[in-house]
C-alpha cells in the first residue's frame, strides 16, 4: 500500500509503491478513487486519475490492485450507456438517485442479477477450441449473443437454463484442470483482442449516405477520418453513420463532447426504427458518453473502453461499426496528462507519442476470421472525427491520422455555411477502397456504377475549372455547352449531393435509389448536351419542366422507386418533344 | 483549522507555503496580511510538505515574514437562497450592494459536479427572442449554451440585453424565470449600462448578479462564473426556475486563465493559452441544460470577443467545439448600419431541431430556414461577382439573388433595438423575401409549404406589380 505525496489536478503521485505495474488499476485515497499507474520512477508512481481529484490530501492511501485497465464484456452490454470507464450512468443514477456524478461509486458494469436464458451449443465431451461458440443467449430482439470458449479443451459439462452472468454454465478441461465458465469474461482495453486471420475489406459499409456511397465508399472494416471545423456537421454526419449503417452492432463513443448531443442519441435511438427489422435501432447500439467536462483520464480511456467492447462482438462474427467523435479531445487529453507529467512535448504540445497511439487504435479496425473451429467472419469499421484548431487540417492530429485512414471526408465550413449538407468538399475528399470495391458495386447494383461515378466526378472537376473562369468574365461569356455543364453539376450538388439528415425521406437513400438519381441526371445532361448539338438554344433547355421534376428526386419513398426507374423515358419523351418542336 | 506562517516564495497570483501537512487539492485558503487584511485564496497543487496557492486578488503587501495562510478544509463554496434574487455581488460571491450576506439555505461546491449524462433531457422548449436571425434561422432552446461571438465596438451588449428581455416561450403558462448575469472583467461602464437595462425592463427584481470588473483582481475571473453558474442550478433544479445565465466577456476569463498558467510556469499550448483551456472551458459551458424530473433549465449566453475578429483565435476556436452553435455579429453589418449585426452565414444553433417544426413552431420552419440561407449565401457570392464583372453579365436569375440578398440584409436581419417579432411575423417575412426569387429556385422548401405558406405573398406582389404597371410610363 502506496500513499500520496503530491496532488496537481488529474495527475497524482505515490511513494512506497514498489511491486506494482505500469498500467495497473489502482485505488486512490479515502473515497477509493479509480486510477492508472502511467509512470514509474524508483518506488514512486504516477498515478492518473479518472475521477475529480479536489480534496485529495498527500498522505492518503493508494492501493494497487495488481491488474491492467480491463472492461467486463458479457451479455447486457447493448442498449447501456457507459462513461470512459465503463461505468453504468444509468445504474449510477439509479444508485445514487442524483443528478450528478458522485466521486467513488462502484457499480458493476453488467447486471449481476438478470437472468438469460442461455442456450448450449456444445455438450458434453466436446472438443472445443478457443473461439468455439458454447451457447447463445439472445441479447436483444436484434442480436444473438454468443459466448465463445476461452481456452482449448474438451467441455467437460454445459448446461443450457436461465442463468446470471456470473453463474457456470460450463467447465473446460485443459491440460488436466477444469475450468469453471460464466458468460462475463475481463479483457484488458489496452491490448488488442485476438483473431485468426486479418482479410483484406472487399464489402462497402452502406451508409444510405448519397455522397459517402457513391462518391467516397467506406469498407467494412476499414477506416475513415471526418475533419472538419465546429459547425460543419461531424456530429450531424456521424449520428447518420449509427443509425444508417448496414451493420449489426453500434459502438458510439462520445469522447469529449456535448452532453446535450449525447442525450439527442439517448432519446431519438429508441424511437428509431431499424429499416429491415423494424427494431429499435437501440438494440444493436452501445452508447460511451465521457462528456467534456467528466474527467480528462477517463476520456483517454474511453476509446479503449469502446474499441474492446467493438473487438468482443466482431469475434462473434458480427460487423461493427464504431465512431469515434471526436478523436481530438483524445489526443488533447493525452496531451493534457502528458504536460502534467513533464514530458518533453513533440509537435504542437501534443506526446511525441500521438502518432503511434493514433495508428495502434485506427490497426484495431479491419476484416477479419475469428478464432474458433467455425469459420466466422467479423469486421469493425471506424470512423473517426477530428475537430482540427480552427478547421486547418496542418495539425499533428489530422495529419498523423490522414496517414492511417483510408477514407478521407472534408468537410467543409463554407458549405456548411450555405446549408449545404453533408459539407464534405468533394474534390478533397477521397476514398482508397473504391478500387477494392468496385467489383462489388458492379455484380450488386449495376454494371455502369463507376462510369456513372467517373462521369459526374469528371464534370464536377471541370464546374471547379469553369467557376475560376467565370469569376473573371461572368457565366454569359463561356459557350453554352459549357454553361450547360455548369447547370448539371449544379444540380448533381443540389440534387444529388445534398442529403437532409432531417428530412424523413431524404435521410436514408438506398443504393438502387442512389443509382437511379444519378444515372436520371446524367441522362438529362447527355440529352441536353445532344440538343444544344443540333442547334437547341440553351435557354429552352434549362426551362424544362423535367429539370424541376429530376430535382425533386430525393423526394420520392423507397417504396415508389418505380418512378424513377420511369423517369429515364420521361427524359427521353421530353427531349423528343422538344427536338420535334 | 491550519495555519502556517511558511511562505516561502511569491511569483505572480501564486504564493508557496511550505511544511504544511494534510492540505487538500482545491482547498480554500485564507491569506491574513500584518496588515489585517484579509484575502481568499485556492490549493494549485498540494505536495508532501509543500502547498501552491493560487490567491484571487493582488499579491501586493503579502510576505515571507508576517503573513499567515489558514488552510479552511474544504473547497470554495457558495451560500445559496432564493433571497438572492434582486441582489449584486462581487467576483468573489460577496454583497455589493452594501445589503447584508444573504442566509444560505445551503452551502454548494462551486466547481458543481459533471451532470451524469444519462440524467439530461433533450432540450426541446423554443424560446422565441423575437429577434428573426435567431428564432428563424438559428433557434435557441431552453438549456441550450449559445454564445455570441462579437468584437470590440460591435452592439453585442444591446443584443444580450435584448434577448435577456424579450426571450419567451410560447406556452401560455407563466413560468417563473430568473436572470443570472455575471460580468467577467468588464468596465464600469458597460457593466452599468446592463444595470439599467434590466432596471428599466423590470427584471432587476428577478436577477442576481455577480460583478467582477476590468480593475477588479483578474484571478477572481476564474471564480465569477462559476459563482453564476452554482446559483443558476440551484435556482434551477432544486427551485424549479427557469434560468438565463448571461457571462460577458468570456475572453477576459480565458485571459486570466493563461495568466494563472505562465505564473505556474506551465507548458503553454496554442498563443500560450493552457492545453487545458478546452476541458476547463467545458466545465463552465457544460453547466446548461435540461434534466430528468426537474422542472426547472439552464440556458447559457456566454458573449465573447474575438481578439482581432478572428474566429480561428484558440478561444471562440475552442468555445465553438463546445457550446452548441454561436451568434456571430460581424463588422461588415454593423458599418451599413444594420442592427443587430448577425452575421448570418457562420452561425449556427445545433438544437434548432429539436425546438421547430409542427406544434413547436411551424411546420415550414426547417425548409425556410434553409431556403433563406442558401439564397442568401448565393446573393454573397454573387456580389463578388458583380463587382468584377458587372451585374449586367450576370443572368436574370443572378440579379434576383442580389436583390434578395439586399433585401434579406435590410428587412430580415435589421430590426428595431425594442422590435419584438413573433415567430410568424419571421416567417411569414422570410417567404416575402423569398418572392423575388422564381418559384422553381426554391428547392429547400417542400411544395406543400409554398402552397400553404409562400403563395400568398406570391400574389399579392402579383397584384401589387399590376397596380403598379400604369404608372410606369408616367415616369
Amino acid at each position: 500500500m502506496g500513499k500520496l505525496i503530491r496532488i496537481s489536478g488529474p495527475v497524482v503521485e505515490a511513494e512506497a509503491m514498489s511491486g506494482s505495474a505500469m498500467y495497473d488499476v489502482v485505488k486512490v485515497g479515502k473515497e477509493g478513487l479509480m486510477g492508472e499507474i502511467i509512470k514509474i520512477v524508483g518506488d514512486r508512481a504516477i498515478i492518473q486519475v479518472y475521477e475529480d481529484t479536489a480534496g485529495l490530501q498527500p498522505g492518503e492511501p493508494v492501493d494497487g490492485t495488481g491488474l491492467p485497465l480491463s472492461v467486463e464484456l458479457g451479455p447486457g452490454l447493448l442498449t447501456s450507456i457507459y462513461d470512459g470507464i465503463q461505468r453504468p450512468l444509468e445504474a449510477i443514477a439509479e444508485k445514487t438517485g442524483s443528478l450528478f456524478l458522485p466521486r467513488g461509486v462502484s457499480v458493476p458494469p453488467l447486471d449481476r442479477a438478470k437472468k438469460w436464458d442461455f442456450k448450449a451449443v456444445m455438450k458434453g465431451g466436446d472438443k472445443v477450441k478457443r473461439g468455439d461458440v458454447l451457447g447463445t443467449v439472445q441479447e436483444t430482439d436484434l442480436i444473438l449473443h454468443k459466448v465463445l470458449a476461452p481456452r482449448d479443451g474438451i467441455v467437460k459439462s454445459v448446461k443450457s437454463g436461465k442463468f446470471t452472468i456470473d453463474d457456470t454454465v460450463a467447465v473446460i478441461e485443459s491440460a488436466g484442470k477444469s475450468h469453471p465458465l460464466t458468460m462475463v469474461v475481463r479483457q484488458p482495453v489496452r491490448k488488442a483482442r485476438q483473431c485468426a486471420e486479418k482479410l483484406d475489406p472487399t464489402i462497402p459499409l452502406i451508409t444510405g449516405q448519397r455522397v459517402v456511397d457513391m462518391f467516397f465508399p467506406i469498407a467494412k472494416g476499414g477506416t475513415c477520418a471526418i475533419p472538419g471545423p465546429f459547425g460543419s456537421g461531424k456530429t450531424v454526419t456521424q449520428h447518420q453513420f449509427a443509425k444508417w449503417s448496414d451493420t449489426q452492432i453500434v459502438v458510439y463513443i462520445g469522447c469529449g463532447e456535448r452532453g446535450n448531443e449525447m442525450t439527442d442519441v439517448l432519446t431519438e435511438f429508441p424511437h428509431l426504427v431499424d429499416p429491415k427489422s423494424g427494431k429499435p435501432l437501440m438494440q444493436r447500439t452501445i452508447l460511451i458518453a465521457n462528456t467534456s467536462n467528466m474527467p480528462v483520464a477517463a476520456r483517454e480511456a474511453s476509446i479503449y473502453t469502446g474499441i474492446t467492447i467493438a473487438e468482443y462482438y466482431r469475434d462473434m462474427g458480427y460487423d461493427v461499426a464504431l465512431m469515434a467523435d471526436s478523436t481530438s479531445r483524445w489526443a488533447e487529453a493525452m496531451r493534457e496528462i502528458g504536460g502534467r507529467l513533464e514530458e518533453m512535448p513533440g509537435e504542437e504540445g501534443y506526446p511525441a507519442y500521438l502518432a503511434r497511439r493514433l495508428a495502434e487504435f485506427y490497426e484495431r479496425a479491419g476484416r477479419v476470421r475469428t478464432l474458433g473451429s467455425d469459420e466466422r467472419y467479423g469486421s469493425i469499421t471506424i470512423i473517426g472525427a477530428v475537430s482540427p484548431p480552427g478547421g486547418d487540417i496542418n495539425e499533428p492530429v489530422s495529419q498523423n491520422t490522414l496517414r492511417v485512414t483510408k477514407v478521407y471526408l472534408a468537410l467543409e465550413a463554407s458549405l456548411a455555411q450555405r446549408r449545404h449538407f453533408p459539407a464534405f468538399n468533394w474534390l478533397r475528399s477521397y476514398s482508397l477502397y473504391t478500387d477494392t470495391l468496385d467489383k462489388w458495386y458492379t455484380q450488386n447494383i449495376s454494371a455502369d456504377w463507376t462510369k456513372l461515378r467517373a462521369e459526374s466526378m469528371a464534370l464536377l472537376q471541370k464546374e471547379a475549372e469553369l467557376q475560376e473562369i467565370v469569376q473573371l468574365v461572368g457565366p454569359d461569356a463561356l459557350p453554352e455547352k459549357e454553361q450547360l455543364v455548369l447547370a448539371t453539376t449544379r444540380s448533381l450538388r443540389e440534387d444529388f449531393l445534398q442529403q437532409s439528415a432531417f428530412h424523413e425521406i431524404d435521410t436514408y437513400s438506398s443504393m438502387r435509389k442512389q443509382y437511379l438519381m444519378l444515372r436520371n441526371i446524367l441522362a438529362v445532361h447527355a440529352r441536353a448536351t445532344a440538343a444544344l448539338d443540333m442547334g437547341l438554344q440553351l435557354k429552352r433547355v434549362l426551362a424544362m419542366p423535367i429539370r424541376e421534376k429530376v430535382g425533386r428526386m430525393k423526394e420520392v419513398s423507397e417504396a415508389n422507386l418505380v418512378q424513377l426507374e420511369h423517369m429515364q423515358g420521361d427524359i427521353d419523351k421530353a427531349f423528343d418533344e422538344v427536338a420535334r418542336q | 483549522m491550519k495555519e502556517y506562517k511558511t511562505i516561502t516564495q511569491i511569483a505572480g497570483p501564486l504564493v508557496f507555503v511550505s511544511d504544511v501537512s494534510g492540505v487538500g487539492y482545491n482547498e480554500m485558503v485564507e491569506v491574513l496580511l500584518p496588515t489585517g487584511e484579509k484575502r481568499m485564496g485556492q490549493v494549485l497543487e498540494s505536495a508532501k510538505g509543500l502547498a501552491v496557492i493560487q490567491i484571487f486578488g493582488p499579491t501586493d503587501g503579502i510576505n515571507t515574514t508576517g503573513t499567515r495562510v489558514r488552510f479552511l478544509g474544504e473547497t470554495m463554496r457558495l451560500g445559496v437562497s432564493t433571497d438572492m434574487l434582486g441582489r449584486s455581488f462581487d467576483g468573489l460571491g460577496r454583497p455589493r450592494d452594501g445589503k447584508p450576506p444573504v442566509t444560505a439555505e445551503k452551502r454548494i461546491d462551486i466547481n458543481g459536479a459533471a451532470l451524469n449524462p444519462f440524467m439530461r433531457d433533450t432540450p426541446s422548449d423554443f424560446i422565441q427572442t423575437g429577434i428573426s436571425t435567431i428564432d428563424g434561422l438559428n433557434t435557441l432552446v431552453r438549456g441550450q449554451k449559445l454564445p455570441i461571438f462579437t468584437a470590440s465596438g460591435l452592439p453585442h451588449s444591446q443584443l444580450a440585453v435584448q434577448i435577456a428581455r424579450q426571450a419567451r416561450t410560447v406556452s401560455k403558462q407563466k413560468e417563473p424565470f430568473a436572470v443570472v448575469f455575471a460580468a467577467v472583467g468588464i468596465t464600469h461602464e458597460e457593466s452599468s449600462f446592463f444595470m439599467r437595462e434590466f432596471q428599466n425592463s423590470g427584471a432587476l427584481e428577478r436577477a442576481v448578479l455577480f460583478l467582477n470588473l476590468a480593475d477588479d483582481p483578474s484571478v477572481e475571473r476564474i471564480i465569477t462564473p462559476r459563482l453564476a453558474l452554482t446559483t443558476a442550478e440551484y435556482l434551477a433544479y432544486e427551485k424549479d426556475m427557469h434560468v438565463l445565465v448571461i457571462i460577458t466577456d468570456m475572453t477576459n476569463y480565458c485571459e486570466a486563465l493563461r495568466e494563472i498558467a505562465a505564473a505556474r510556469e506551465e507548458v503553454p499550448g496554442r498563443r500560450g493559452y493552457p492545453g487545458y483551456m478546452y476541458t476547463d472551458l467545458s466545465n463552465i459551458y457544460e453547466r446548461a441544460g435540461r434534466v430528468k424530473g426537474k422542472k426547472g433549465t439552464v440556458t447559457q449566453l456566454g458573449i465573447l470577443t474575438m481578439p482581432g475578429d478572428d474566429i480561428t483565435h484558440p478561444i471562440p476556436d475552442l468555445t465553438g467545439y463546445i457550446t452548441e452553435g454561436q451568434i456571430v455579429l460581424g463588422r461588415d453589418l454593423h458599418r451599413k448600419n444594420i442592427y443587430p449585426p448577425v452575421d448570418v452565414l457562420p452561425c449556427l444553433s445545433r438544437l434548432m431541431n429539436l425546438g421547430i417544426g409542427k406544434e413547436r413552431t411551424r411546420e415550414d420552419h426547417r425548409g425556410i430556414a434553409d431556403q433563406l440561407y442558401a439564397a442568401y449565401a448565393t446573393g454573397r457570392d454573387l456580389r463578388s461577382l458583380a463587382a468584377v464583372v458587372g451585374q449586367e453579365a450576370l443572368s436574370e436569375t443572378d440579379r434576383q439573388y442580389l436583390s434578395f440578398a439586399d433585401s434579406f440584409e435590410q428587412r430580415f436581419i435589421k430590426q428595431g433595438h425594442n422590435d419584438d417579432r413573433t415567430i410568424e411575423q419571421t416567417l411569414d417575412l422570410g417567404w416575402e423575401l423569398l418572392t423575388v426569387l422564381p418559384e422553381s429556385e426554391l428547392k429547400r422548401v417542400k411544395k406543400e409549404h409554398i402552397e400553404k405558406y409562400g403563395r400568398k405573398f406570391r400574389h399579392k406582389k402579383e397584384e401589387k406589380k399590376e397596380t403598379e404597371t400604369p404608372a410606369a410610363p408616367a415616369q
